[in-house]
């Protein structure tokens, strides 16, 4: 039977995959996009039932995540992700009983213990460095991050995620220019969903990629699609290569799209067309890498079946735990401003 | 011990504190080969090294925001903000980030980082040269605020900022830097943040000042001293956490207050000790509070005359304190 050109190039890239990151690491980005979702779907589910009062999330943008999470070693480098990285969190080992311990701000939550927002991440044993709200601050952490490792001759390297809007803020430049001109092992990494809250991308820089704003830092700039994780894989594992060799820090722009709106407050209808939705969810990064696992011979229905009822039960689990969780104390709220007598050195 | 210059006390506490601690990084704007503007990082890049003391791009924000991450990260930063004028795009960076750090993580991050800044009028530096922004700071929970006036606080606050576990402030009145001299003990000389300190005794009445001001606080009291109003004069050293009791026990004991800063007058820290004295003192005050300040400007202006018109002097603090002594 004669192939088509479309079906060739497919299969190529299924085996260009295979022999990038193995079947093993392929599959298990599909679970953990597969999971992510689900959670974040539950997440909203909870927030319209008025059990809590605010989520934030990732649909859309997990393919880049987890192709990201994938090429760093979880406990060893350096993460400072923003709001939307449910899908990177988990992917690092983040599990979904905390994050959704997260989302109904429970005593436990190890983000915050129900200080912050949900998606504000937060985790030590992971090397996940708190963050804030203010977009773009943590960049410069991250510029400094890198330089204590290097200081300390660690060979981890330190991953910072953000999305475009926030390559405008003055914090954007500042960060990247000093791990630029002190050449630190950073990767900037730039999820690309095309908007910030309504503002498109036209609205927020007047350069096509987010990656050429490289170029005024003298660093390398990559764009690679958000919706492939294996090329988001291979974008960030050459940039690490290249910031642990010493060369530097990479900006890598990962085109995507959030499905959502931007957060449970916002009504996305205002700005974007359904029929923009709809097209973008014809790349839903979910069902393009199971079609590649299935022509791989890697993925069958009994198996997407498995997992689906898999999924259904760590989501039940996680929500059913995190409800029954105890809230944070109030006798705690003054606790923490500065370090306890006990703590300090 | 040794008389020494404020300038002098501050570079040997970041000399042995980098010797004491290979954790302590020094970073800012010409901090490396200069060594500074006022040069209070002289000779500490040939001694660590420019991976220890670090030439930085211009750029506030980056400064604080690159020591908060390394503090994350397991050093002990000191950046240096060349002058407190220009630490405003930094604000953020300190507030929203260093400040809540330890809080918003629930105790699980810390901060450990000093952000030193020359600040203060009267060396003719005009709007941009000149400002004293200790209140926006003071406001922040989670900061701590310091400010020596003498060397030997100057370097034994700052070896105590340095190894604090939470974000200093750290305000270096430039005026003093090389006007002000003094005794500095051998070795290994720490003060802890928190504490004022009595400059001198007294019992008519009380002023609370720090940095520069403390100083002329101090002549005033010596000229009043001479017809008879004995002043008590608290340096108040740590600004955030405030040393409540030192200052109420004082003005229990003198029934009157005056606070003298060259920050503005609204909602300086003379509001501040006015407002804890009002809650916590006023059955023993015999007098109104009153406050020496500069008027609410936005710094002092360029001319001679027109900052000497503004910034208090030993004259009109003087004044103040026979003011209140005859209420
Ligand atoms: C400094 C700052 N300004 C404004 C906001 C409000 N705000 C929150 S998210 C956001 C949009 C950010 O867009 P982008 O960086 O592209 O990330 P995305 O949410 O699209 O993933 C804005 C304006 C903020 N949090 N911080």
């Amino acid at each position: 039977m004669l192939r088509t050109a479309k079906e060739a190039t497919a299969s190529k890239s299924v085996d260009v995959a295979l022999e990038a990151i193995g079947a093993e690491r392929l599959l298990a980005m599909y679970r953990i996009m597969v999971l992510s979702r689900a959670l974040d779907e539950r997440m909203w589910i909870v927030q319209r039932q008025g059990k809590v009062p605010f989520v934030i999330t990732a649909q859309g943008q997990e393919a880049a995540q987890v192709g990201a999470a994938m090429a760093l070693r979880p406990g060893h480098d350096v993460v400072l992700p923003y709001y939307r990285d449910m899908t990177l969190m988990l992917a690092l080992g983040m599990t979904p009983r905390e994050l959704m311990l997260n989302v109904f701000s429970r005593a436990e939550d190890p983000n915050s213990g129900g200080r912050q927002m949900p998606a504000h991440f937060s985790l030590p044993r992971l090397r996940v460095l708190t963050g804030s709200s203010p977009v773009g601050t943590q960049i410069p952490h991250a510029a400094g991050a890198a330089l204590a490792s290097r200081l300390r001759g660690e060979d981890s390297v330190t991953f910072c995620s953000f999305g475009e809007g926030a390559t405008s803020t003055g914090d954007f430049h500042e960060g990247v220019n000093f791990a630029a001109v002190l050449q630190l092992p950073v990767i900037f990494f730039c999820q690309n969903n095309r908007y910030a809250i309504s503002v498109p991308q036209r609205r927020q820089m007047a350069v096509e990629s987010v990656a050429a704003r490289a170029a005024a830092y003298g660093i390398e700039g990559v764009s690679v699609d958000g919706q492939d994780p294996v090329a988001v894989y291979q974008v960030v594992s050459q940039a690490v290569e290249r910031a642990r060799a010493g060369a530097g820090p990479t900006l890598i722009e990962a085109v995507t799209y959030r499905y959502v709106p931007h957060t449970s407050d916002d009504d996305d209808r205002v700005y974007r067309s359904r029929d923009e939705v709809d097209q973008s969810r014809r790349r839903d990064p979910i069902p393009l890498l199971r079609d590649r696992l299935v022509e791989a011979g890697l993925w069958d229905d009994a198996r997407e079946q498995a997992l689906r009822e898999e999924v259904a039960r760590i989501v039940d689990d996680a929500t059913a735990y995190a409800e029954q969780a105890p809230p944070p104390d109030p006798a705690t709220v003054a606790r923490h401003l500065f370090a306890e007598p006990a703590a300090e050195s | 011990m040794a008389v020494k210059r404020m300038i002098e006390a501050i570079r040997e506490a970041l000399d042995e504190e980098m010797a004491r601690d290979p954790r302590v990084i020094v970073l800012g704007e010409d901090v490396g080969v200069k060594g500074g503007v006022f040069v209070a990082t002289r000779g500490l890049i040939e001694k660590y090294g420019p991976d220890r003391v670090i030439d930085t791009p211009l750029s506030e924000s980056g400064i604080v925001g690159v020591a908060i991450g390394a503090a994350m990260n397991g050093l002990r930063p000191v950046a240096e903000i060349q002058f407190a004028d220009f630490i405003h795009p930094a604000m953020d960076q300190i507030i929203n980030e260093a400040a809540r750090i330890r809080y918003r993580s629930n105790g699980a991050w810390g901060c450990p980082v000093v952000v030193r800044a020359p600040y203060g009028a009267g060396i003719r530096g005009g709007l941009y040269h000149s400002q004293s922004v200790e209140s926006f700071f003071a406001h922040v929970p989670g900061l701590k605020v310091v400010i020596p006036s003498t060397p030997a606080d100057a370097k034994g606050l700052l070896k105590s900022a340095i190894r604090d576990e939470d974000p200093v402030i750290f305000l270096e009145p430039k005026r003093g830097y090389r006007a002000i001299q003094g005794e500095v003990p051998d070795g290994d000389w720490v003060v802890p943040i928190g504490p004022a300190r009595i400059a001198r005794e007294g019992d008519r009445l009380t002023a609370v000042a720090y940095g520069m001001m403390l100083h002329l606080a101090l002549q005033a009291a010596e000229q009043v001293a001479g017809e008879g109003i004995e002043v008590e004069v608290i340096d108040l050293r740590t600004l955030a956490p405030l040393d409540r009791s030192t200052i109420l026990a004082s003005v229990r004991k003198t029934g009157r207050l005056l606070v003298v800063h060259e920050d503005n007058r609204t909602l300086g820290m003379g509001a501040e000790v006015a407002a804890l004295v009002a809650e916590e003192a006023l059955y023993d005050l015999d007098a109104p509070v009153r406050r020496v300040t500069m008027p609410d400007l936005p710094a002092t202006p360029f001319a001679a005359v027109l900052e000497d018109a503004v910034l208090p002097d030993t004259q009109r603090i003087a004044q103040a304190m026979r003011d209140l002594a005859r209420e």
